[in-house]
């Protein structure tokens, strides 16, 4: 690589890290002068200021609640990780099953979440409502992604196992799995975000009903205590928990693939 | 080293009129009868589409055929953590979420070979592909040439009687593969296996075999037989010789006719 290309990448790469963070500082400069300047009222539309002074002075509470949440979303991702996965392992192995249960984890998929979370609180502990609806948001690209990667093997590689006379277990454990693994981690990155989303519909939803402690529940409760500078302070927090996820999943797709898959190699050493 | 001659032995493996017709209606095999001698190396030339590949799969037992009988000598069997068939595809065909050492250590876990003789075996056979020192690398950090080093040690590292490879070198560029045709000379007289190589060089098969069949294709059967009665080892001396370019000649011609002979594209 010459010393100029090098150079350009590393002013591309500074680039991508400067470029928004100057957005978001001009974003809220402008935010909090228009509040400033129009004497807008916190209950109207907090200024930025406020809202991590917001976010400070009621800290205990807001890391609490984004705990609970995030306890609820972190189960919800495994249930969520473990069904997908068991599932399209169980549809690779028996067509039976596929064609029996395939529609209706579709259904599942397409009914919105909003509306069936009503219905579960009607009928489950609130704890397990909200886990379900994590759970049922998250599922399905795990389950959609693992089924396609166990469908994408190497027909060569497949063959070989069969000349050897390789078991079932042995084919999925040794071949197919690992096969379907950058696919299976596509999945469980969509999944991470999805579950949070699930958490937090279902925590909406059970506000009025008001026995939870969760960030989407304090959102609710903020709004109808007309607090909108908290609402913003764990909105914040969400969005936070929400990139985090994200990252840590991205993470572990880079170590899990770096050494042998395409889409985690290091583009400069080609 | 002689090469096998008809009256040798038995066949290890005998193809008994073998036809196969798929699904689609293609008749991709018809009447195809072949006897593989123990420690021949013959080599099946034949225009794309002929049904070379898929003669092949039906030795491995991939592919069941729709006539005929494949018919193995008695002496062929396999025990624990042997197989008596290696494979070797078109391409590398290697797990690429696997070591070097972990590829080429499939067939013995997939066979049950106990662990302690296992890992001494797969060292041995990459020393023997010249790979020793790349035990611990992944696929993609290899070159073509190596990948289909590390794809022919998985296929020896079981000892196998029968070697079936499938155009393994089609792929590789003309300096690699030489080198690799002289690799797999060497490797084969010193195992002593018997090798069933499937390509669409004539000078290929003519280097490596000591028997070539040349097949036509529409539905693919043996059209004829040229025998490479020349003393092994070759080497780079026999590729530039009079000898062989009267083989290949031979073999050329008989490839010639048999694409004449062979039913409507």
């Amino acid at each position: 690589m010459s010393a100029r290309a090098s150079t350009n990448e590393r002013r591309d790469r500074m680039l991508r890290t400067a470029l928004p963070i100057v957005v978001l500082a001009l974003g809220l400069a402008i935010w909090e002068f228009v509040v400033r300047i129009g004497g807008i009222p916190p209950y109207v539309l907090p200024a930025p200021s406020l809202i991590l002074q917001t976010l400070a002075a009621d800290r205990a509470l807001l890391v609490h609640s984004l705990l609970v949440t995030l306890v609820t979303t972190f189960e919800g991702f495994l249930l969520a990780a473990a069904g997908g996965v068991g599932l399209a392992v169980l549809f690779n192995q028996s067509r039976f099953v596929e064609y029996s249960l395939y529609p209706f984890a579709v259904i599942l998929q397409v009914t919105p979440i909003v509306a069936v979370a009503p219905l579960l609180l009607i009928y489950l502990p609130q704890h397990a409502a909200v886990l379900v609806c994590a759970w049922i948001v998250a599922f399905f690209p795990v389950l959609a992604n693992t089924t396609l990667g166990l469908h994408s093997v190497d027909r060569n590689l497949s063959d070989l196992f069969a000349l050897y006379g390789a078991s079932r277990a042995a084919t999925l454990w040794r071949f197919k799995l690992p096969a379907a693994l950058p696919y299976i981690l596509g999945g469980l990155r969509i999944a991470g975000g999805l579950a949070l989303i699930g958490a937090v519909v279902a925590e909406i939803a059970a506000g009025s009903a008001g026995a939870g402690s969760g960030l989407a529940y304090r959102i609710a409760e903020s709004g109808y205590r007309l607090n909108i500078p908290r609402m913003f302070a764990a909105l914040l927090l969400l969005s936070l928990a929400g990139i985090v996820i994200f990252y840590l999943l991205s993470l572990i797709n880079y170590l899990a693939l770096r050494r042998w898959h395409e889409s985690a190699l290091d583009p400069s050493a080609r | 080293m002689q090469p096998a001659t008809a009256n040798a032995s038995d066949p290890l493996v005998a193809l008994r009129g073998i036809g196969k017709a798929f699904p689609n209606g293609t008749r991709a095999l018809a009447g195809l009868d072949l006897d593989v001698r123990p420690g021949e190396f013959v080599t099946l030339l034949g225009p794309s589409g002929c049904g070379k590949s898929t003669a092949l799969r039906i030795i491995a037992g991939l592919s069941e055929p729709s006539a005929g009988a494949v018919e193995w000598a008695r002496t062929a069997g396999a025990t624990q953590g042997e197989s008596r068939i290696g494979f070797v595809f078109q391409e590398p065909t290697l797990m690429p979420w696997a070591s070097v050492f972990d590829n080429v250590m499939l067939p013995l876990k997939l066979k049950g070979a106990p662990a302690a003789t296992a890992a001494e075996r797969v060292e041995a056979v990459l020393g023997r592909v010249g790979l020793a020192a790349f035990r611990h690398s992944y696929p993609r950090e290899l070159s073509g040439g190596m990948r289909m080093r590390v794809s022919i040690a998985r296929a020896l590292v079981t000892e196998p009687q029968l070697l079936l490879m499938d155009e393994p070198f089609a792929a590789l560029d003309e300096i690699t593969r030489f080198k690799l045709n002289d690799d797999l000379l060497h490797m084969w007289q010193a195992l002593r296996t018997t090798i069933v190589f499937v390509t669409h060089s004539v000078f290929e098969s003519v280097y490596l075999s000591s028997r070539v069949v040349i097949m036509a294709a529409r539905p693919g059967r043996v059209s004829s037989e040229v025998a490479i009665d020349v003393l092994y080892p070759r080497d780079r001396n026999f590729r530039t010789s009079p000898e062989y370019a009267a083989f290949c000649r031979r073999a050329s011609d008989a490839l010639a006719q048999a694409m004449a002979a062979g039913g409507e594209p």
